[in-house]
Parts: C-alpha cells; sequence; structure tokens
C-alpha cells in the first residue's frame, strides 16, 4: 500500500514567491490495486508520482510504502523497488532491448545469465517477439518501445510500479491493445500500481480507484470508476467526467440473464429463396462454429448470401458482458436487434434496446434501494453511541 | 620530391615526434575535461564559471605558453613536457564545452528513466551519460587533435623537433620544398588522427548506426 498523508509540494516561482503544486494530498493506493490519478494538465500528477520514489521531494507530509516512511529509506534501494513507466519509454538508446530490460536486476547484483532469461520472458511476456531482444531502441515502433518500458519496469518484479501516461503517446488503437494487454498483465501479477493520466476513459478503464485532482493540486474525488461516473461530487469532476457518462457508468452493471429471443440464422452460400423464406428484412449470417459475421438485407441477395453482402458494423455482446455491451449490440445492430454470444464466440440470440432499458430502470431502483438501506444502517448504527 | 625521398627516415623520426606531441595531450586532455564537463553540467552558475575560464585558455598564444611554462614548472627549456602541457591546456580549452554540451544533450526521459531506476549519480554518468555523449566527445575531439597537430609545428621556434621543423629550416634556407614537405605531412598527420578518432567512435556507438 501507497500512502500519502497531507503531502504538499512548493515551487519557488523564482521571484521570492511559491507555487502550490500538490496541496495537503491524502490518499491510499491499495496493495495489488490500480489507482488513477487524473486530472488537467498542470495539477500535479506527475508531482506526485515522482515523490514516491522520491526523483521530487516533498515540501511536508509523509508518505510510505507498506508502512515504511520512503524519506527513511535509501535512494537507491526505495528506486529499485519501484518500477516506473513514462510516456516516451526513456528507453537507453545505446542498449539493446534485452540490455534495456536487465538493467535493474544487473544494479541490484543478479548475474547477467539470470538476468538474461528473466528478461526475455517477460519480453514475450509482454508481446513482443523475442527476435526484438538484439535490436536497439531506435529500431522499434512507438508502441514497441512501450512494451519494452513496461517490461524493463517489471524486470526487477518490484512490489510497486508508477507508470505516467505510459500510452499517450501511441495511435489509438495501439493504445487499446496496450491497455488490453497491461489489463490482463496486472491480473496475473497484481501489483500496486498508481497509473497517471490526464484521459478520463482510460482511467476508468483500467483504475481499481480512481483520484480525480484539480488545478492546484488538490484531490477532489477519489472512487471507484462506477461510483465516480454515477455520483461526481461537484462540477469540477462532473465536467472532467464529461458527456455520455449516464451510457459509460453501464460498462460497470453486470447484465444479468435475460431472456434472448431466437433467430433463425443463414450462412455463406444460402440461397436467395431460403433467405426469403425467412420473411425478415435483415437476417444473420453466421461461420462454421455458429459465430456471428454479420447481417444480410433480404433483398439484396439475389443469388446466394456472399460475403460482400454482410455487414459488419454491429458489436457482439457476450453473455458475461455489461449491459453496456447488450445495448451497444442493440443500438448499432442495423436489424435493431443486438447480437449475443456465449463465451466461445457462438451465437445465442438477440435482444433488442427496448428490451434492455427496462433492467437499466430496474437497476436504478434496486441501487437507489440499496443506498437506502446502507444509509438507514448506518444510522441504525450510530444512534446508541 | 627527390628531396622528400632523401629525407624519408628524417620525415618518419619527426612525424613520430610530432604524432607524440599532438596525441598524448589528445588523451591527457579528454581525461581532465571529462570530469570538467561533467561538473559544469551540475550546476549553472559552474557551468558558465568553468566554460569562460577554459575558453579563455586557448586564446593564450602558443609561444607564449612554449616560453612561460618552463620557469612556471622548473622544466628545461628544451624539455617535451612543456609542449605535451600546454597542448594539455588547449585540449581542455576545446573539450569541456564539448564534453558539457554532449552530457546536456542526453534526453529527459532517458536520464529520468536511469534516475528512477535507482542509478548512483556516478553510476549514470558511467552507464549512461558519458556513453551517449560520444558521439558529440569524438566530435570535439576530431576538431581538438587537428588543432593540436598544427600548433605544435609552432615548437620548433623553441626548438624542439617535431614536423615544424622543416617549416623552420626550410624557411630559413629559403627552400620552398622542404617547406612543402612539412605542410604536406602535417596535413597527412591531422588526416590520420580523424580517420582514427572516427573509426574509435564508430566502434564504440554501434547503436548509432541502425536505422531509425
Ligand atoms: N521544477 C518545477 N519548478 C517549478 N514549478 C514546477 C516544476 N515542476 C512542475 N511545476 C509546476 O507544478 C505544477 C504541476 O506539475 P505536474 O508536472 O505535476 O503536472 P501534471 O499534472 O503532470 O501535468 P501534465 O498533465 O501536463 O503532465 C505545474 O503548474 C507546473 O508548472
Ligand atoms: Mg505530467
Amino acid at each position: 500500500m501507497i500512502r500519502f498523508e497531507g503531502v504538499t509540494k512548493k515551487y519557488g516561482d523564482g521571484s521570492g514567491g511559491e507555487s502550490i503544486a500538490v496541496n495537503d494530498l491524502s490518499l491510499e493506493a491499495p496493495t495489488g490495486r490500480i489507482t488513477v490519478l487524473v486530472g488537467p494538465s498542470g495539477c500535479g500528477k506527475t508531482t506526485t508520482l515522482r515523490m514516491v520514489n522520491r526523483m521530487i521531494d516533498p515540501s511536508s507530509g509523509v508518505i510510505s510504502i507498506d508502512g515504511n516512511d520512503t524519506a527513511e529509506l535509501p535512494l537507491a534501494e526505495l528506486r529499485r523497488g519501484i518500477g516506473y513507466v513514462i510516456q516516451h519509454a526513456g528507453l537507453f538508446p545505446h542498449r539493446t532491448v534485452l540490455d534495456n530490460v536487465t538493467t535493474v536486476p544487473r544494479l541490484l547484483g543478479t548475474d547477467k545469465k539470470t538476468a538474461r532469461r528473466r528478461a526475455m520472458e517477460l519480453i514475450e511476456r509482454v508481446g513482443l517477439d523475442p527476435d526484438l531482444a538484439k535490436r536497439y531502441p531506435a529500431q522499434l515502433s512507438g508502441g514497441q518501445q512501450q512494451r519494452v518500458g513496461v517490461a524493463r519496469a517489471l524486470a526487477a518484479d518490484p512490489p510497486v510500479m508508477l507508470m505516467d501516461e505510459p500510452f499517450s503517446a501511441v495511435d489509438p488503437v495501439v493504445r487499446e491493445q496496450l491497455q488490453n494487454e497491461f489489463l490482463r498483465l496486472q491480473s496475473e501479477l497484481g501489483k500496486t500500481i498508481l497509473f497517471v493520466t490526464h484521459d478520463i476513459d482510460e482511467a476508468v478503464k483500467l483504475g481499481d480507484q480512481v483520484a480525480v485532482l484539480r488545478v492546484g493540486g488538490t484531490l477532489a474525488q477519489l472512487a471507484t470508476p462506477a461510483q465516480l461516473l454515477a455520483d461526481p461530487v461537484d462540477d469540477f469532476v462532473a465536467g472532467f467526467v464529461g458527456r455520455d457518462r449516464g451510457y459509460r457508468s453501464l460498462q460497470f452493471a453486470e447484465a444479468p440473464e435475460l431472456e434472448l429471443t431466437n433467430e433463425p440464422t443463414v450462412t455463406i452460400g444460402t440461397t436467395a429463396s431460403s433467405v426469403r423464406a425467412i420473411g425478415e428484412p435483415w437476417v444473420l449470417c453466421v461461420g462454421d462454429d455458429g459465430e456471428p459475421m454479420g447481417w444480410v438485407r433480404a433483398a439484396a441477395v439475389t443469388s446466394a448470401v456472399a460475403r460482400d453482402l454482410l455487414q459488419r458494423g454491429g458489436t457482439v455482446a457476450s453473455t458475461q458482458g455489461s449491459l453496456r455491451e447488450l445495448l451497444d449490440a442493440a443500438l448499432s445492430s442495423p436489424s435493431g436487434r443486438g447480437v449475443v454470444a456465449d463465451a466461445d464466440g457462438r451465437f445465442v440470440g438477440t435482444i433488442r434496446a427496448s428490451e434492455v432499458v427496462p433492467v437499466i430502470e430496474a437497476r436504478q431502483q434496486s441501487v437507489a434501494a440499496r443506498e437506502d438501506a446502507a444509509a438507514a444502517a448506518l444510522h441504525g448504527e450510530a444512534a446508541p453511541a | 620530391m627527390t628531396w622528400a625521398l632523401d629525407h624519408l627516415d628524417e620525415i618518419f623520426s619527426l612525424a613520430g615526434q610530432h604524432a607524440w606531441l599532438a596525441g598524448l595531450p589528445l588523451l591527457i586532455g579528454l581525461v581532465i575535461s571529462i570530469p570538467l564537463g561533467w561538473l559544469a553540467t551540475r550546476k549553472a552558475s559552474l557551468r558558465t564559471g568553468l566554460l569562460t575560464v577554459t575558453g579563455l585558455l586557448y586564446t593564450i598564444p602558443s609561444l607564449a605558453l612554449f616560453i612561460l611554462l618552463p620557469p612556471l614548472l622548473g622544466t628545461k627549456v628544451l624539455d617535451p613536457v612543456n609542449v605535451i602541457i600546454a597542448m594539455s591546456i588547449y585540449t581542455i580549452a576545446l573539450l569541456t564545452r564539448t564534453v558539457a554540451d554532449g552530457l546536456a544533450a542526453v534526453d529527459t526521459s532517458t536520464r529520468q528513466a536511469a534516475v528512477a531506476m535507482g542509478y548512483s549519480t556516478f553510476g549514470r554518468f558511467r552507464a549512461v551519460d558519458l556513453p551517449l555523449a560520444i558521439p558529440v566527445v569524438a566530435a570535439g575531439l576530431r576538431v581538438a587533435a587537428v588543432s593540436n597537430v598544427s600548433i605544435v609545428s609552432v615548437a620548433s621556434l623553441i626548438g624542439i623537433s617535431q614536423l615544424g621543423y622543416f617549416l623552420t629550416d626550410g624557411y630559413a634556407r629559403s627552400f620552398p620544398t622542404e617547406v612543402w614537405v612539412g605542410i604536406i605531412a602535417c596535413l597527412l598527420l591531422a588526416l590520420v588522427f580523424d580517420l582514427v578518432i572516427q573509426l574509435l567512435a564508430r566502434v564504440l556507438t554501434p547503436w548509432t548506426r541502425v536505422t531509425a
């Protein structure tokens, strides 16, 4: 656990005055979880992060890791026990990928062979081709460099990781890949992570909890992503969390078992007459393993169903997915019927938006009822004291 | 031409002298400039002070230095040590700034990553900053090498033998061929220095040769 207690950082402004980068911050980043620091530019996110490994010393307050005051630990020891990943990876241009990754283990005195063997494992684990190990950073793409940065930070297996906008310098597609793999990796490794971003979507996606900072370096709200979207404490947080938060918050609502509608399906090569026999303007085409491929407009089929007739715009919800997935599948489907598949990707049925909405409304009522009950319980406890 | 062929032995022996007098100070100067350049990157005030002082050293006329050093050091006027020390001073004058610039040019995120990994100050300097500064330092070293080869020839005025002897002797005897031989030998020597430095830098910085 990383714990901030009343941490303040002031900078001299060069003319005798002071500016406050981080103001009386108290915060706990629980062990094995991802805590995201998010906020507008200049709100003190990087400063907060760097105070943990003492690249910046706080003006006042205490930061402790698992109960140990960081100010009292030897610098090198503290830093070698903390993985650090930054925006442009900051790889050493003069060292190969492999030698970049072995840096901290070598500093810690691990012998070269062991360090290299472990580095190769990590290189594969972060999704890099082992052949890249011999290359220099200049020979890698931005996304690959970022993966090396993550592997390097993980190399000495530090319990704590500090990540400062690690995925913000790559294009959106690569960013999403990196985020997904980061979550997969974290589910295996369970590190205590402080993650900085200015992208609220990234914060909500990756964080077990999210700390929103405002300019001036004060903590505006600390909450789970779902709470943050459902209940921003003030206009600043609401504005920062942004539009569509009602819709986005549905991603944290697991869908209950829903009655799905059975749907007649066709395959590539089904004849026009069989398609029309179904009697629907849109029919669903599935592949050999029953996986949904796309919708076909019946009227467009002249001889048989062919690949180029498929409309692939619709998203596919999974039976274990969130309400957001279900609703999005329905809204994005040309037929209005959202495609649902099981864990193996096989088509199981469809659902309409009009069927998802009542579930959402029922959920809102049950959440309200639960909060009332929780509030009542709290008062009940408080009363006798 | 025949004069040069007749005097090959002498040319080679003087060229050897010359290489020694210009080359050794290059090494000495480099070894001293590295810590000085590093100090200059530590603090803005140190930087200004150090670079001004070392920069001024280069403006001392070489003849003055050759003459002033013996009484200062208690050496004999004809002792080649005077030349070695004088040339080292010029090398330091040229290289301190280059080393400081090379170290300062290391990418911020690279440096921060090194700090965050727990390198000691010296460890980071040795393992990260210095290797990354090699291309810049090598460029400075090439300038210093050429400058040394040319300045060393002045030492023949105080009677220390090297290729400059052909210039003074040829001038005294009004024999232009000998002057030309001296000039060309100096040029060739400078070229050899330049090539050696380039080759070393190339070997030491394999990462600069990969296509980005
Ligand atoms: N060395 C410094 N000297 C003076 N002021 C500084 C220094 N470093 C940061 N600041 C100021 O402290 C404030 C917080 O900076 P910080 O880098 O922590 O912001 P940030 O939240 O990481 O912003 P961004 O999203 O742009 O990276 C800013 O107003 C910045 O100008
Ligand atoms: Mg920042």
